[in-house]
């Protein structure tokens, strides 16, 4: 039997439809349908300057808008050969780490309520609210900053946001242990997602996952320490993997699991990196028209959902010539059809909540 | 390994199949290969003891953008020739190494090799390829529009493309 699941599904996190194949309740293949939220990103940056860009990309994982300006910004900078000063990468990373923990928090909030536990979602919610205010105090917004421009930041922090930052630390911290005991350890949760949706190692690598959803499988592979970009060598942190602590690697439950000791490492390095912001500006010199030179970059940075690329060809002239973007939902929801194989239509929900997707960058 | 090496390695056992390699733009080398060896090479980037391109970050059609345009007797603009380009960025997780490779194609009958039986992630890269630029990828599994509506018209990333008047009987607005 052939089932549409979608587009107007609460558990699809968007609009997409899932097209299920179906013997009784067994899933024998899924194949996603995407393109509804298809706003042509790629074919408007081709008429925008590179600075205009930015807000732009805000709008693909609107979960994770820090981020995406910071991969944009990034590949522009390498494109021109532009060195930010000290100041503005730590506070580039320090939001970058803030929108880590506010993004994983709606993954595990939005996990958890697919399955059917509502109150750890409205708990999260009020932690990522605190986050979002931090951000609004500083850039005016809660959702789309258009934060980090090329060659700098559009505002220099807040004089409170060192005090506010280090009070949020230290209030969030101890909700973690709360988290684990409302939904990490809920017995019922781990019925639902211990051992669903196992993805051996070398199968994700070929699917193309990559982040949160890699690690999940018992790779250790994060950008931040593989291939570092910004100042992110300079950090003392760790990289959580997969050991299926309650079923086998790889499970959705390491997927969740993985997220959650990330957020802890997150912590880590904004507290090492609040004390030490250097004084001075927040914009290096930058020419009034960013004209890069005659080439192509491809620049990767860890977001909160996996290796989020930027592919940029310029032409020498005021506009990209190509910016393609390599999306990390777009390839975790390629895997799906292969992850959901042979599962009841119940864990294709749980399968697709532990992917943690985001509509918006899957179809841009 | 460095792009050099890796570029002799595969001069020494494709052949002409490999074209060049450009080292002087700003950011990374780019091999250039023949559009019809890719899966062959590829896979060979894959195996190799040496190489163990393992993942695929990126696939990216670009249009060059040198077509030869033609301004026609009633005004309006034809265009002729040019290349469309196909971009593969590897990276190997063991060996902590990458590459870009670059295949160019004719505008007026793209064809490339799919990638798919290798690295299963090109699978959704080259149907956006082949949604947004026509890329035409043998042997994929199933090469139909992704982004787009089924039955959408032209390809929207080409230089060349110019917005339709109507879909399925609607005006499209502006």
């Amino acid at each position: 039997m052939i089932l549409n699941m979608g587009p107007q599904h609460p558990s699809t996190h968007g609009v997409l439809r899932l097209e299920l194949v179906l013997d009784g309740e067994v899933v024998h293949d899924v194949k996603p349908h995407i393109g509804y939220l298809h706003r042509c990103m790629e074919k408007h940056c081709e008429v925008m300057t590179y600075p205009q860009v930015v807000p732009y990309t805000d709008r693909m994982d609107y979960l994770a808008a820090m981020y995406n300006n910071f991969g944009y910004v990034g590949a522009v900078e390498k494109l021109m050969d532009i060195q930010v000063p000290e100041r503005v990468e730590y506070i580039r990373v320090i939001m970058g780490e803030l929108q880590r923990i506010a993004s994983h928090l709606v993954a595990l909030g939005t996990f958890g309520l697919d399955l059917g536990a509502f109150t750890p979602f409205l708990y999260l919610f009020r932690d990522r609210e605190k986050i979002l205010d931090l951000f609004e105090e500083t850039c005016g917004a809660r959702l789309l900053y258009n934060y980090m421009w090329v060659g700098g930041l559009s505002h220099d922090i807040h004089p409170d946001f060192v005090r506010k930052t280090k009070e949020f630390i230290d209030y969030f911290r101890p909700t973690i242990v709360e988290l684990n005991n409302l939904l990490t350890f809920n017995k019922i949760f781990i019925e639902r997602t211990a051992n669903i949706g196992v993805c051996p190692p070398k199968e994700a690598i070929n699917l193309g996952l990559t982040g949160p959803n890699l690690r999940g499988s018992g790779i250790k592979f994060d950008l931040r320490k593989d291939d570092p970009y910004s100042i992110y060598d300079k950090f003392d942190f760790e990289i959580p993997v997969g050991e299926g602590g309650v079923g086998s690697v790889g499970d959705c439950w390491d997927r969740y699991y993985v997220r959650v000791l990330e957020v802890e490492q997150s912590l880590r390095i904004i507290e090492q990196a609040i004390d030490q912001i250097p004084d001075g500006d927040v914009k290096a010199e930058v020419p009034r028209r960013v004209k890069p030179p005659k080439g192509s970059v491809y620049h990767r940075v860890e977001a909160p959902k996996g290796e989020l690329g930027y592919f940029i060809v310029s032409d020498g002239t005021v506009n990209p010539t190509r910016v393609k973007v390599r999306a990390p939902s777009f390839v975790s929801l390629s895997a799906l059809g292969q992850m959901a194989k042979g599962y009841l239509v119940a864990d294709v929900v749980a399968i697709l909540g532990s992917l943690d997707i985001v509509l918006g960058e899957i179809d841009r | 390994m460095n792009a050099e090496e890796i570029y002799n390695l595969l001069k020494e056992k494709f052949g002409d199949a490999i074209l060049e390699m450009v080292s002087d733009v700003p950011t990374e080398p780019i091999i250039s290969v023949e559009p019809l060896k890719t899966n062959e090479i590829s896979e060979f980037l894959r195996d190799a003891d040496e190489l163990q391109f393992d993942s695929l970050m990126n696939l990216s059609g670009v249009d060059d953008n040198n077509a030869e345009k033609i301004i026609n007797e009633d005004e309006t603009t034809t265009t002729k020739g040019g290349t469309l380009s196909v971009f593969y960025h590897l990276d190997s997780i063991p060996l902590k190494h990458k590459i870009a490779i670059k295949i160019s194609t004719n505008r007026d009958n793209p064809e490339v090799e799919s990638v798919t039986n290798i690295w299963a992630s090109a699978n959704w890269h080259e149907r956006e390829a082949f949604d947004m630029y026509g890329i035409k990828f043998l042997n994929h599994p199933d090469l139909s529009r992704i982004l787009m509506p089924y039955d959408w018209e032209g390809f929207p990333l080409r230089k060349d493309y110019e917005n339709p008047e109507f879909y399925e009987g609607m005006k499209i607005p502006y």
